[in-house]
C-alpha cells in the first residue's frame, strides 16, 4: 500500500515507516514565529536554556501589531528585536517586511518537501508549496528553541478533489469559501489536506495559498497542493536552497475523498460568526456595510490589488462606508505602486496603510465599533475577532469587498467585471 | 494522575479561540490572574467569577477551533477548569491543552448527558468520567503524551527531559 504525502514525509523525517496516529518526534525544517516571539522567549528562558538549539532553524517575522500601536506593543517588539540579537537569529524580518505567511513565501522558505511549524494557525498557507506546513503553541516554539524537537501525531490524509472551474467573474477565495461551506469548520480536524484538480493546477502560486491558508478553517494540520513547474518558477525567482519534493503515492490510502464541484457556483460569503456558514452571494446581497476592509495573508496579494483597482477604477466609494487596505507584504505594496493601483484605490476614497496583519485580528488600524459590519478578504469571522464582539464580520474574495465599497451594501462583484 | 472533581459549564458546538480569549488580548495581558479573568469573556461574561477549581468545561464539536493562541487553553487552567470534555477538538487547542496540562477528554457520550451545573468527576488513571447519568470510558492517551500531562506541561516535560529538573 502506497503513502500519502504526510505518511510519506513523516517517515522521511522520523527515520521509519509511520502510521496515522503514531506518535513521532522531529526537528522541522523550519520554525518560524512573529511578535509572539516575545512570550515565546520568556518561556524558553524560563525552561533553563540560553542558547538556541539552532538558530538557523528560526524566522521570525513582525506584523501582528505593526508599528507597535501603543507602548505595550512597542515593549513586546523591543524585546523580540534583543533576543533576535543575542541569540543570533539571522533570519529575522522587521516591521517592514509584511505578513508573516507572505514574507515565508516572497523569501522562498516554502520549499517543496520541507516540514514547517509556525506558532500561528494559518502556517498551513506553505502546503501550497508542498510543504508539511502546520500550527503549534508557542510553549512548542520554546521547546524547539531549546531542544530542536516537536512531536506530532501522524494525522489521517483526505483529498479535496475539485470538479471543473468556475465560472467567471468566481475567484479562487469564493471556491475556497465554498469547500469550507462544504467541508465544515471540523470536517478535517486534525487531518492533512491533499488538494487537487485541473482547477488548481491552472492557478498561480497567490492563488493556491488562498486554499491552503483557510486550510485550518476546517480544522486541518495542513493543506498540501502537489508542487509543479509553477512552484518552481516561483521560487527559482527567490532562492538558491536546495530542495526534494515529495509526492503521495498513486496508490495510498485516504480516510475520504472529497469531490467538489465547483463549476456552477457564484461569489461566495462567509457570513457571521464562523467561517464554514458560507452561502452564494444572492443571499446576502443588500446588507449595509460600514467598513470594507481588503489585506490579510488570506487575500492581498498583487493579484488581488489588481482586481480591486480595476473596480474601483474611476468610481468613489460608498459615502457611508470606509475602504482599509493594507497589503500583505512591502514589497506588494511597492508592485502595487508601480503599477498605479495604490493610486487608483486612494482616488476612490480607500485608505491604504502600512503591510501587516492590520485590524484582522482586532488589534489596531481600522477596528470596528459596537454593532459595526464588516465585509472583509480575512480567513476568520468569530465573534470579536476585530476587537468588538458586537461587530459581524462577513469573509468574501477582494473583488466582492471592492464591489461592496462602492456600493455601501454587501454587492456581487459581477457588474462591475463586465 | 489524580481525580477532577467539579461543576460543569456547558456550552456548544464549535466554541472558538476568540471567544474563549480575545485576540485583542493577546499581547496586552500576560498575568495569568488578569488572563483568567478574560477566560470565556465573549461568550460567557459570568465565567470567570463564578467557576471554581475543579470546575469541568464541556463542549460540543470542535471545541477551541481557530487561533494557535495558548491563552485559550491557559485562561482556562488560570482560572482553575480542571479539565475539558468536548465531542472533538481541534488540533491546536488539543495540543495547547495538553501542553498546559490541562487534560482535553474526548467522550461523546458524556457530552450528551452532562447538563450545565451538574456534578462530574474524571478519573484520569483510570480512563472514566463519573457522571450521576452513567460511567463512561476515555480513551486512553498516547504513553508520549502522558508524560506530558503528568509532568504538568510541556515545560516541566522538556525540563526534566533536557536534565535540568531531575
Amino acid at each position: 500500500m502506497g503513502l500519502t504525502f504526510a505518511e510519506k514525509i513523516l517517515s522521511d523525517k522520523a527515520g521509519k515507516l509511520v502510521v496515522p496516529g503514531e506518535i513521532i518526534e522531529i526537528t522541522p525544517d523550519w520554525a518560524m514565529s512573529h511578535d509572539n516571539t516575545a512570550a515565546i522567549s520568556k518561556t524558553f528562558y524560563d525552561i533553563g536554556v540560553d542558547k538556541l538549539y539552532n538558530p538557523d532553524l528560526h524566522i521570525i517575522v513582525l506584523d501582528h501589531c505593526t508599528p507597535a500601536a501603543n507602548e505595550k506593543y512597542a515593549q513586546n517588539h523591543k524585546i523580540v528585536r534583543e533576543f533576535v540579537k543575542k541569540q543570533g537569529i539571522e533570519k529575522f524580518y522587521d516591521i517592514n517586511a509584511g505578513i508573516c505567511h507572505q514574507v515565508m513565501a516572497e523569501e522562498g522558505y516554502g520549499l517543496p518537501g520541507t516540514v514547517i511549524v509556525g506558532s500561528d494557525s494559518h502556517t498551513t498557507h506553505l502546503g501550497a508549496f508542498g510543504a508539511f506546513s502546520t500550527g503549534i503553541g508557542r510553549s512548542e516554539m520554546a521547546v524547539i528553541m531549546a531542544s530542536g524537537k516537536i512531536w506530532f501525531r501522524v494525522p489521517e490524509s483526505m483529498r479535496v478533489i475539485l470538479l471543473g472551474s468556475p465560472p467567471g467573474g468566481v475567484f479562487p477565495k469564493d471556491v475556497a469559501l465554498y469547500i469550507v461551506g462544504k467541508i465544515g469548520a471540523d470536517g478535517a480536524i486534525y487531518r492533512s489536506i491533499e488538494f487537487s484538480g485541473p482547477y488548481l493546477e491552472s492557478l498561480s502560486m497567490d492563488y493556491r495559498v488562498v486554499f491552503s491558508n483557510l486550510s485550518v478553517e476546517m480544522g486541518a494540520k495542513n493543506g498540501y497542493i502537489k508542487p509543479d513547474d509553477k512552484t518552481f518558477a516561483y521560487l527559482a525567482l527567490r532562492t538558491k536552497r536546495a530542495y526534494q519534493p515529495v509526492y503521495p503515492d498513486p496508490d495510498a490510502e485516504y480516510i475520504e475523498n472529497a469531490e467538489i464541484d465547483i463549476t456552477n457556483i457564484a461569489p461566495q460569503v462567509a457570513c457571521p460568526n464562523t467561517v464554514d456558514n458560507v452561502k452564494p452571494i444572492g443571499e446576502v446581497v443588500g446588507t449595509p456595510v460600514d467598513e470594507a476592509f481588503f489585506g490579510t495573508c488570506n487575500g492581498s496579494r498583487l493579484v488581488d490589488w489588481k482586481v480591486v483597482a480595476s473596480i474601483l477604477k474611476g468610481r468613489k466609494i460608498h459615502p457611508d462606508t470606509r475602504l482599509i487596505c493594507i497589503p500583505a507584504s512591502t514589497r506588494v505594496y511597492m508592485d502595487a505602486l508601480n503599477a498605479g493601483y495604490v493610486r487608483t484605490i486612494m482616488e476612490a476614497g480607500g485608505i491604504v496603510e502600512n503591510a501587516g496583519c492590520g485590524p484582522c485580528l482586532g488589534a489596531h488600524q481600522g477596528v470596528p465599533a459596537p454593532g459595526e459590519v464588516v465585509i472583509s478578504t480575512a480567513n476568520r469571522n468569530f465573534k470579536g475577532r476585530m476587537g468588538s464582539r458586537e461587530a459581524e464580520i462577513y469573509l468574501a474574495s477582494p473583488a466582492t469587498v471592492a464591489a461592496s465599497a462602492i456600493k455601501g451594501v454587501i454587492s456581487d462583484p459581477r457588474e462591475f467585471l463586465l | 494522575m489524580s481525580t477532577i472533581k467539579g461543576r460543569v459549564f456547558k456550552y456548544g458546538d464549535d466554541i472558538n479561540t476568540d471567544v474563549i480569549f480575545p485576540g485583542k488580548y493577546t499581547y496586552t495581558v500576560t498575568d495569568p490572574n488578569q488572563i483568567a479573568k478574560h477566560a470565556l469573556e465573549d461568550l460567557d461574561p459570568e465565567f470567570s467569577s463564578k467557576v471554581q477549581l475543579g470546575d469541568v468545561v464541556v463542549g460540543g464539536k470542535n471545541f477551541g477551533c481557530g487561533s494557535s493562541r495558548e491563552q485559550a487553553a491557559s485562561c482556562l487552567k488560570y482560572a482553575g477548569v480542571g479539565a475539558i470534555i468536548a465531542k472533538s477538538f481541534s488540533r491546536l487547542y488539543f495540543r495547547n491543552c495538553l501542553n498546559f496540562g490541562l487534560p482535553p477528554i474526548t467522550s461523546p457520550e458524556a457530552v450528551d448527558v452532562l447538563e450545565d451545573g451538574d456534578e462530574v468527576e474524571i478519573d484520569l488513571e483510570n480512563g472514566k468520567v463519573i457522571t450521576s447519568k452513567g460511567i463512561f470510558n476515555i480513551p486512553p492517551l498516547p504513553e508520549s503524551i502522558r508524560g506530558i500531562i503528568d509532568s504538568g506541561g510541556l515545560i516541566p516535560y522538556t525540563r526534566k527531559r533536557l536534565g535540568i529538573d531531575k
